[in-house]
């Protein structure tokens, strides 16, 4: 009987060829929808992670209730003794500190006076450490545009973007404007070695890079910092992970009483991307359902179509004394069938088109150059291991459940009717 | 002929439903068919012809009286019973063939064997037997389409025949054939009456096929009139 299906299938493309097709667009986009939204999401996360929040972070409370105004005054304090205690309590995590901060860039001309001037913001991270491993984090040495990396106290790496806009050759002295952490005017040179793009259009259009060391000394920031950032092994976030080690350090170290006290907090509470990811995820189950639905619709018109044209022919089997149920169970190997050929042919392009936006990437950047939003201006798709599999679920389940639908008619079908009909 | 009654049909009536009445379309119907009998039935359109070769085929119920076929009574029968009797025991010959297209000569006569879980080797011989009873063992790998209208029927012959059964069921076999291919269809379905011994039931009004019958019994308004055997 299964060769009798299978030749049957093979030979009538109106019950194989046009069914396979429907199932394997339908998987085909649920496979790409999928790389796509694990790409973008994974791009967002990592990018929060890596600019922002890093898996874990630790601040002071006070800091932590005020983040969003980057306030150094309420910085942290006794930074290199938290870091040595991570390090060792979890040594194959990366520990890093970081001090973000705004201000004015001052351009002088040779006579000393300002010839150009913008807001900046700005980033001090480990970049003249041996073992840093900032320089890989930020993505910094594959974003010079024009130059090289600091190599001494004193040098920094503007945007590209706001060296165009402030006419910076490199070389040229910048004088950053800003306040120390106890609230006083401060002014600094430094040097500019280099220009960066990363990607990100809200660091693009005026963002600095200073050595950490030379942002605490110019802020006045001894042994302080805005935050250490914890980086879990591999870099590969796991929320779980990142919840113990925040919970573990909190139950040890946070002091209600005590504003200035270390408090440490996860990406995803940091960054609000809990429900952000949450939805996201939800998405990806409403992408799947949604083509179920869908294809099951299309199939099931199909299979009422395919029921027409075989009414002739599920007469005669049902006349020559074939059980409703054994012809009903044929519809559906044959729906598993198509399922599955069209699952493999739609899973095969999904892949390949998601293959192909995970290495050439979609640039957004045109549509970015106001946005403020921390996410990269390319979007890439991502190959998972749910990539793989996805689309047997629209693409087997729709078929047979389409199929089950409209093989219904068979059991409707009367017996006492079957001369009449088989003698149109 | 062989006397022993393969089919029984006792006060037989059928009615359906018409909106709120009903309509009689068999009426006080006693018949009795023996093995290997050449029967039709015969009368006009609406005379309740199909609907008999229905019951008898196990394909309808009677509304009252008993059809007793090959000792299964017709109407006590559930689905997959009556399934199983057709499957087994009848053969069915449809006025327009039926044949699937998709399929090989071959295939289309080696569908009722599928059924009956035969082992491959021995569907083929009976396949190839039943394709020489109908003279078309040139055409087994042909499909449908690329037969005339009387070789889809000497198929359709085939198919009723390869699995050998009690009785085979023929409406209007002829309705779509020229004199001469009906003739030669006849005459097949003769000699395997005569050779196998199989009981052919007609349902009918053709007089070519009526000349070939060995027994007619002939329906009006649902009501056997006349039951006349040849010779």
């Amino acid at each position: 009987m299964i060769r009798f299906i299978i030749n049957g299938l093979l030979r009538d493309h109106h019950r194989s060829l046009f069914p396979i097709i429907i199932v394997a667009i339908g998987v085909w986009i649920t496979v790409f929808m999928q790389a796509y939204l694990s790409g973008v999401l994974g791009d967002m996360t990592d990018s929060t992670a890596r600019f922002s929040t890093g898996h874990v972070q630790i601040m002071s409370r006070a800091y932590a209730d005020n983040k969003d105004q980057v306030p150094n005054d309420l910085a942290l304090m006794g930074v290199e003794r938290i870091m040595t205690e991570m390090e060792a309590e979890y040594p194959e995590m990366t520990w890093v500190k970081r001090i973000n901060f705004g201000g004015l860039i001052d351009i002088p001309d040779e006579h000393g006076e300002t010839r150009s001037q913008a807001p900046v913001a700005g980033f001090g991270i480990d970049l003249l450490s041996p073992n840093s491993t900032e320089l890989h984090t930020m993505n910094v040495s594959k974003s010079v545009v024009r130059g090289h990396l600091p190599e001494n106290p004193g040098e920094i790496l503007i945007s590209e973007m706001l060296a165009e806009k402030l006419e910076v050759n490199l070389g040229d002295q910048a004088t950053l404007v800003t306040s120390t952490m106890f609230g006083s005017m401060t002014m600094h040179n430094f040097t500019v070695v280099g220009t960066i793009r990363f990607g990100i259009q809200a660091m693009d259009r005026g963002a600095i890079i200073a050595d950490v060391t030379d942002v605490q000394q110019a802020l006045d920031m001894q042994d302080a910092a805005g935050g250490i950032l914890g980086f879990l092994p591999n870099r590969v976030y796991d929320n779980e992970e990142a919840l113990a080690i925040v919970e573990k350090f909190n139950a040890g170290h946070t002091d209600e009483n005590d504003e200035f006290s270390p408090v440490m907090g996860n990406l995803v509470e940091l960054s609000n991307l809990g429900g952000y990811l949450t939805y996201a995820g939800q998405f990806s189950t409403y992408l799947v359902v949604i083509f179920v639905i869908i294809m099951s619709i299309v199939l099931w018109n199909a299979g009422l179509l395919g029921g027409l044209r075989r009414y002739g022919e599920v007469g005669v089997r049902l006349a020559i004394g074939e059980p409703k149920g054994h012809i009903y169970r044929s519809l559906i190997y044959e729906s598993v069938f198509i399922g599955i050929v069209g699952s493999i042919f739609g899973t095969a392009l999904g892949l390949g088109c998601a293959y192909w936006l995970q290495v050439v990437g979609l640039d957004i950047s045109a549509f970015m150059k106001n946005s403020s939003m921390m996410i990269p201006s390319v979007f890439r798709a991502e190959i998972t291991d749910q990539t793989y599999y996805i689309g047997f679920y629209p693409g087997l389940f729709a078929t047979v459940l389409g199929t089950m639908l409209s093989g219904i008619g068979i059991y409707k079908r009367q017996t006492a009717q079957l001369f009449k009909e088989l003698e149109v | 002929m062989n006397n022993s009654a393969l089919i029984t049909i006792t006060d037989l009536v059928k009615r359906f439903p018409m909106g709120k009445r009903e309509f009689t379309a068999l009426s006080n119907i006693n018949l009795t068919f023996n093995g290997g009998e050449f029967a039709g039935i015969i009368g006009p359109s609406g005379s309740g012809k199909t609907t008999l070769l229905n019951i008898i085929g196990s394909l309808d119920v009677p509304t009252e009286g008993k059809a007793v076929v090959l000792d299964n009574s017709v109407g006590n029968l559930n689905t997959r019973q009556s399934a199983d009797l057709r499957n087994q025991y009848l053969g069915f010959i449809f006025q327009t063939y039926n044949l699937l297209a998709v399929y090989t000569v071959f295939e289309n006569v080696e569908l009722p064997l599928l059924l009956l879980k035969m082992a491959a080797s021995e569907r083929r011989k009976l396949v190839n037997q039943s394709l020489e009873w109908v003279g078309l063992t040139d055409k087994v790998n042909s499909r449908p389409a690329q037969l005339s209208g009387g070789e889809c029927q000497r198929v359709s012959i085939a198919r009723a025949m390869v699995k050998e059964p009690k009785i085979v069921l023929a409406d209007e076999p002829t309705a779509n054939l020229d004199a001469k291919n009906s003739h030669h269809i006849l005459q097949t379905m003769e000699k395997l009456n005569a050779d196998l011994g199989t009981t052919f039931i007609f349902a009918t009004h053709d007089e070519k096929v009526i000349q070939y019958l060995k027994r007619k019994i002939s329906l009006e308004d649902g009501q056997v009139v006349a039951d006349e055997v040849k010779g």
